[in-house]
């Protein structure tokens, strides 16, 4: 019976409204007390939290790990050190992979690579329609019954809206959730950038923010006609937040995330022709991106994703409409989210709830908290240790970050999944 | 990037992929040293010895005519010598990659590559990827640029026009898919004309296509008013098919240059196409082949300007 006193932390633990020095009590892989020694407590692990944040484990709703299918971009062993790595204790893996994740062999599959791994903790979201083509439906309860969390289409749009709207009836009669990233196949055109002045620079394919909001406004429709659950992903510009914000108002239960790098790079930042600034949805103007953070901070938006894809370094090696998009992202995900809370756009505990208990309402998970009885999913991290991004402190096999080299504030020094400590920063390192 | 890509240590020209980037005094320095070479064309010997013992390669994944020609004869008479390759694009996506292809020709010595490429931006991948001694000319990427093509446009203009400063220069036609306009755009806003516009309806010009320095006309008419240089784009067929425009003819009527449009300009300019000219869809052959039309002289311009282009890259190597 293993026991970890996680000693004279600042905790911050939105759901429980703790935000301040106390200690964290673990037996057995549960949270059995915090603040209050349980009597009896006989800690064989003591990690001293002094001077670091406390926090529940990160939940990230848009990650891949890129197997089954394409290990020579990364494998569960170095993604999951990654996450690890970056204070990231839960994972929902997006169906894209090869074979795709409509079968509940293939979510077996990844439920014995995450064991494999030493990291259970990862839910698959199936595929919406089989091998996400956008004609047939998949066997969306099968694949619940298999350990899938969620149904999506990862980033292939559904171009036909009445088998989208089929998908969503179906998805709500076996009360799942959907995950949707909109995007117009048709405007989206095979573009590469935003369709602004940098793409018109550099003659590159484009993409016009009505791709998203188009797709975005008519799965709104869709969703009042159905009543799915959906949950709208990687959002990338101020009209989508502003609907976002609309749809709420008017009473439809929808939530919504952004991609981290959405919120601190703009088509400005980007180097021409580098090919780490290719992501999808394209990096977007200054206005989209401050109400991409407006909409963090009031919370339209009430969730922060890596939308991790680590990739091999053939994949970035060509001209940049070439090349495969997607940024590597698990590793920076804590720092960036930091960035915002010393830039005065959200609060602490609010970048905290974004990537904790945020997500884990959407998932309807009993995680993303501190409370008694939970899994010990534990993130602690020191806000002002200073790191270079670079290959000594990097675990993620793609090295495929517009911030290679940048040097943050804020460090990841221990996590621990369902009590198991699966990353401790070396003290060597301090 | 692209100013520390294309220029070395000493501001001296090295890769030559884009105008961007580029100072004025540069871009008169190629205009001055391709006017030192627009003779040579009628001398009995077409040769100078500039580049003797120097390899250069034509890479050309796109179909070319005049481009690769006008390449290889300015190489041909710098004493280069000079292999050129027609690679289709379907056969590297089979096999090679750009990268090991370049790689491949690399380690044959060669001291230049002179690259076409359909896709946006595949000049400055190889410049960053090729050895350091190796310079990179641009032949056209994509939609991105073509910068020999506005330096002999360029060169045109001041043959004729003698000065920049004074000059209303309207581009006309498919911008949207332009690599000519976006280097004509910048070269000419470079080089200090008073006025750029371009002449285009809104499926034939990129979103926020005026942040390129440009005033925006939908229509012919308006836009002529004044103007000293007309430069045309050519149409591509396919552009009637992705339903950017209806029909050649309705093109043809809004956007087609014929002589009574060519009387609303002012009465000395001159009429620029970079070819192949579709004849009765952009342009009426009366206008092109007219006392206006300065398009055959922009051919010949085409050799003695990728001829300074090339020495001067080489020039960079000391050698």
């Amino acid at each position: 019976m293993s026991q970890i006193h996680i000693k004279q932390g600042h905790i911050i633990d939105p759901v429980n409204n703790i935000n301040g020095v106390g200690c964290v009590y673990i037996a057995d892989g549960k949270i059995i007390s915090v603040t209050n020694e349980p009597a009896g407590f006989k800690p064989d692990t003591i990690i001293d939290a002094q001077h670091k944040i406390v926090c529940p484990g990160f939940i990230d709703l848009s990650t891949r790990l890129r197997e089954p299918g394409q290990s020579r971009k990364a494998t569960f062993k170095s993604e999951t050190a990654a996450a690890a790595n970056g204070g990231v204790t839960t994972m929902c893996l997006q169906p894209d992979t090869s074979p795709v994740i409509d079968t509940p062999a293939v979510a077996e599959l990844i439920k014995e690579l995450a064991k494999n791994a030493n990291y259970p903790q990862i839910y698959p979201i199936a595929a919406l329609t089989q091998k996400l083509e956008g004609t047939e439906l998949s066997a969306m309860l099968t694949l619940k019954q298999a350990g899938c969390i969620a149904v999506g289409n990862a980033n292939q749009p559904v171009r036909n809206l009445l088998i989208l709207r089929r998908a969503l009836e179906y998805a709500a009669s076996h009360d799942m959730l959907v995950m949707f990233r909109p995007n117009d196949y048709w405007l989206g055109n095979n573009g590469c950038a935003h369709e602004g002045a940098f793409a018109t620079r550099y003659g590159l394919p484009s993409i016009p923010e009505a791709a998203e909001t188009i797709a975005l406004a008519q799965c709104l429709e869709l969703v009042e006609l159905t009543g799915c659950r959906v949950h709208f992903g990687q959002l990338s510009c101020k009209r989508s937040v502003i609907k976002i914000y609309q749809a709420k108002k008017y009473g439809l239960h929808v939530s919504a995330d952004v991609a981290i790098h959405q919120l601190h790079l703009t088509e400005n930042d980007i180097i021409p022709f580098d090919s780490n600034y290719h992501v999808l949805p394209p990096l977007r103007t200054e206005a989209d991106q401050q109400y991409l953070r407006q909409g963090l901070a009031t919370g339209t938006i009430n969730s922060i994703c890596s939308d991790h894809q680590p990739h091999d370094v053939d994949a970035k090696l060509g001209a940049f409409p070439e090349t495969e998009p997607g940024v590597s992202s698990l590793e920076t995900l804590l720092p960036l989210m930091l960035k915002l809370v010393a830039e005065r756009i959200i609060t602490l505990e609010q970048g905290i709830a974004s990537l904790t208990s945020n997500p884990a309402r959407v998932l309807r998970i009993n995680s993303g908290a501190l409370t008694v009885g939970f899994a010990a999913d534990v993130c602690i991290f020191d806000p002002e240790l200073e790191w270079q991004v670079n290959s000594d402190n990097w675990k993620s096999q793609g090295v495929n970050t517009p911030f290679w080299g940048r040097i943050f504030k804020g460090r990841v020094t221990h996590t621990l999944q369902a009590g198991n400590i699966i990353h401790g920063l070396d003290k060597s390192w301090f | 990037m692209s100013e520390n890509l294309q220029l070395n240590s000493e501001g001296k020209l090295k890769h030559f992929l884009s105008i961007e980037g580029l100072p004025k005094s540069l871009l008169t320095e190629i205009l001055d040293v391709a006017e030192s070479f627009v003779g040579i064309g009628d001398h009995q010997i077409k040769k100078v010895p500039l580049l003797r013992g120097k390899t250069i390669v034509n890479l050309f994944f796109e179909n070319s005519t005049r481009t690769r020609t006008t390449f290889e004869l300015a190489a041909n008479r710098l004493s280069a010598d000079v292999l050129s390759m027609s690679i289709s694009t379907s056969s590297t996506s089979k096999g090679e990659s750009l990268l090991d292809t370049i790689r491949n020709l690399e380690a044959m010595y060669v001291d230049m590559f002179v690259v076409r490429h359909s896709i946006s931006g595949a000049a400055h991948f190889i410049a960053q990827q090729t050895a350091p001694h190796i310079s990179v000319i641009n032949a056209g990427d994509g939609q991105h640029a073509h910068p020999t093509q506005a330096m002999l446009d360029m060169f045109t203009i001041r043959q004729i026009k003698k000065d920049f400063s004074n000059l209303r220069v309207a581009i006309i036609g498919d911008i949207l898919h332009s690599r000519v306009a976006r280097s004509q755009i910048q070269a000419l806003n470079t080089l200090g004309v008073a006025e750029v516009r371009v002449i285009a309806p809104k499926t034939l010009l990129p979103a926020h296509v005026e942040s390129l320095g440009v005033k925006v006309f939908h229509n012919l008419t308006d836009g002529l008013k004044d103007i000293d240089v007309i430069m045309m784009l050519r149409l591509q067929k396919e552009r009637m098919t992705s339903a950017l425009l209806p029909s050649e003819s309705e093109y043809f009527k809004c956007f087609g240059l014929t002589e009574d449009k060519l009387k609303i300009a002012k009465p000395d300019a001159i009429v620029m196409h970079p070819g192949p000219i579709n004849r009765g869809v952009e342009i009426d052959s009366k206008v092109a082949d007219g006392p206006q039309s300065v398009i055959l002289k922009q051919v010949s311009n085409g050799i003695a300007i990728r001829m300074a282009i090339m020495a001067m890259a080489m020039q960079k190597q000391g050698g």
